[in-house]
């Protein structure tokens, strides 16, 4: 008689990575993030935070997870700036949140999945910042650059591949 | 209880959305000191994560630093000769400048002595480097490796050599933060060279600096330079800021228009930095040893210019005269400048007439009721006061033919 289990995908697929991967990866991130633009400028539009976000929550499965995360990467980001702590906080909540959502319902492994969420995830994020710098905070001044967004977003989709593929040697398969 | 396990994963987001809405609200809402750009609490965060994330700032930038020296060592010892002389012909062109502008100088210090106006001179700087960045394109924030320790202070200018890269926000024992002139909530006073304009430059959103509150004035061109005004009580008076790029309507704010400016620093490649910890009312003593210096010299010039004009070809004996009498040659004026100068005098007129300086003769010569039998001639070398005429006489009319001395002499 066949045994059938009610796990969900993200039940049976779920990841999880060793403290020391969980804790030095963001920094690295953010670390690396503060230090790239200074060695070349043109950089600043990388986001290594944000797929630093998209690989765990995807990986995990897990939204509360993946909330979490994207908060606490962002909370860290907005310390090293002159902005008030919290924009890049729930921005990126809001990122960890709906990439662990998503990964639950796709396959995440495949190359050309995991391009279209970084692209599209990367595009979100700075809609999500538009909203909270002209909504919540008043900044009037505050446009969206179509193009430069799309850029960013391209650029941050070519890093994001290799990237995933490194960081994928560390994960535990539960 | 189902409700709550089924959205479980939406209420958490929602309750970490809400949290940190509420924090950006109270960040927002303090009252900003300028001291203390945040709140106590705020600072010690960020406090604590510049102290975790700075120690590797330092090291990538000690080593990048020493790979950077290293070659840039060799490239240099390659080309020092040329260097060195291409320094030297620099220095003596800035010489020659600095005497001109000393002048200046000390007439415009004259003036707002007149005025009473305090000028704000760079008294002492710290030197720091810059080690890494806020790693945000919508924040132009710089890390520095000085902090309280070095005697710095929220709010302090931060230079360099070719102009201002903004202020300090945020300062750490051992770091601080520095707020760059294009991040969008900074700010400063500023005077467009030329034209004497006074207004306020503006970062904005995509790190470029702007002036923002000056309507259309068609004496703004592209290219003029942009000095610090001093009106901010940040900035020092007269530093470089940058120069005009471009004038365009501002479509946000009309009528205003919006003026980029292009700094006057690289803003994005800065590595050194000086802190302005010191301001003072007077010049410091070594720039006033310079000034003092320029001074002398630009006197001396003068003399040498001048001197060789005022003297007659007929007053100042040749040289080849002094040699076959067999005395010392004589020395040329602009060697003695203690010599005392003598008076130069006016060239004859071509035409005289009674008013000519010298035409009439001295009081002296005169004898009550004698008629004056002084011909007219070319004026003497030097003109004696004209006792005789009186300065009420009323003018000729220009038909009347010139009247000769004889008859202006005459008692009436």
């Amino acid at each position: 008689m066949v045994t059938r289990s009610y796990m969900s995908r993200r039940e049976v697929e779920q990841q999880s990575f060793s403290l020391p991967v969980a804790i030095l990866v963001p920094v690295a991130a953010i670390v690396l993030q503060v230090l790239l633009p200074r060695m070349l400028p043109r950089l600043a539009i990388l986001d290594l935070p944000l797929i630093v976000t998209l690989f765990f929550a995807i990986s995990r499965r897990n939204p509360i997870a993946g909330t979490v995360t994207g908060g606490v990467i962002g909370l860290l980001q907005d310390l090293l700036t002159n902005q008030p702590i919290g924009v890049n906080g729930m921005a990126k909540s809001v990122i960890g949140y709906a990439a662990a959502s998503l990964g639950s319902q796709i396959d995440v492994e495949n190359n050309a999945t995991r391009a279209l969420l970084t692209f599209g995830f990367s595009f979100l994020q700075s809609v999500l910042l538009y909203l909270i710098e002209r909504r919540l905070l008043g900044i009037r001044a505050f446009h969206l650059l179509w193009l430069h967004e799309l850029l960013r977003a391209a650029v941050n989709t070519v890093v994001a591949l290799p990237v995933f593929l490194a960081l994928d040697h560390w994960k535990h398969r539960e | 209880m189902e409700f709550l396990t089924r959205f479980k994963n939406a209420m958490f987001l929602i309750l970490v959305l809400f949290v940190q809405a509420i924090a950006l609200a109270v960040q927002v809402r303090s009252p900003v000191d300028p001291g203390e750009p945040d709140g106590r609490s705020v600072r010690l965060i960020r406090m604590w994560a510049l102290a975790t994330v700075s120690p590797f700032e330092r090291v990538a930038h000690a080593v990048g630093w020493g790979l950077h020296n290293g070659w840039s060592d060799y490239i240099d010892l390659r080309h020092v000769r040329q260097q060195n002389a291409d320094l030297k012909q620099q220095l003596t062109r800035l010489r020659i400048e600095q005497a001109a502008i000393a002048e200046d100088a000390l007439a415009g210090r004259r003036l707002q002595a007149l005025l009473a106006f305090r000028q704000q001179y760079v008294a002492s700087t710290v030197a720091a480097q810059v080690i890494g960045t806020s790693g945000s394109e919508q924040s132009r924030v710089l890390t520095i490796d000085k902090g309280s320790r070095d005697g710095l202070r929220p709010d302090m200018a931060v230079i360099t050599p070719d102009g201002i890269v903004g202020k300090l926000r945020d300062v750490f024992p051992t770091t601080a933060q520095v707020l760059e002139i294009n991040d969008q909530t900074s700010g400063a006073g500023v005077i467009l060279a030329s034209t004497r304009i006074r207004a306020i430059l503006r970062g904005t959103v995509t790190g470029r600096a702007q002036i923002g509150n000056l309507t259309a004035d068609s004496r703004i061109k592209p290219g003029e330079t942009v000095l610090t005004s001093g009106g901010d009580q940040i900035f020092p008076r007269g530093l470089p800021v940058g120069t005009v790029e471009s004038i365009a309507p501002d479509p946000d704010h009309q009528p205003y228009t919006a003026i980029r400016i292009k700094p006057a620093v690289d803003l994005d490649r800065v590595e050194e930095v000086l802190v302005i910890t010191g301001t003072q009312s007077d010049l410091p003593p070594m720039a006033q040893q310079d000034l003092a210096a320029a001074e002398a010299q630009h006197a001396a010039d003068l003399s040498a210019e001048r001197l060789p004009g005022i003297h007659d070809d007929t007053d100042s004996p040749p040289a080849s005269a002094a040699a076959t009498t067999g005395g010392p040659p004589a020395a040329p004026a602009t060697l003695n400048p203690l010599a005392p100068i003598p008076v130069p005098h006016p060239l004859p007129s071509l035409h005289p007439d009674r008013f000519t300086s010298g035409s009439t003769p001295p009081a002296s010569a005169l004898t009550p009721g004698a008629p004056i039998t002084a011909p007219v001639t070319a004026a003497p070398p030097v003109a004696p006061p004209q006792q005789n005429q009186s300065p009420q006489e009323p003018p000729r009319k220009p038909q009347e033919p010139p009247v000769s001395p004889q008859q202006t002499a005459k008692p009436n």
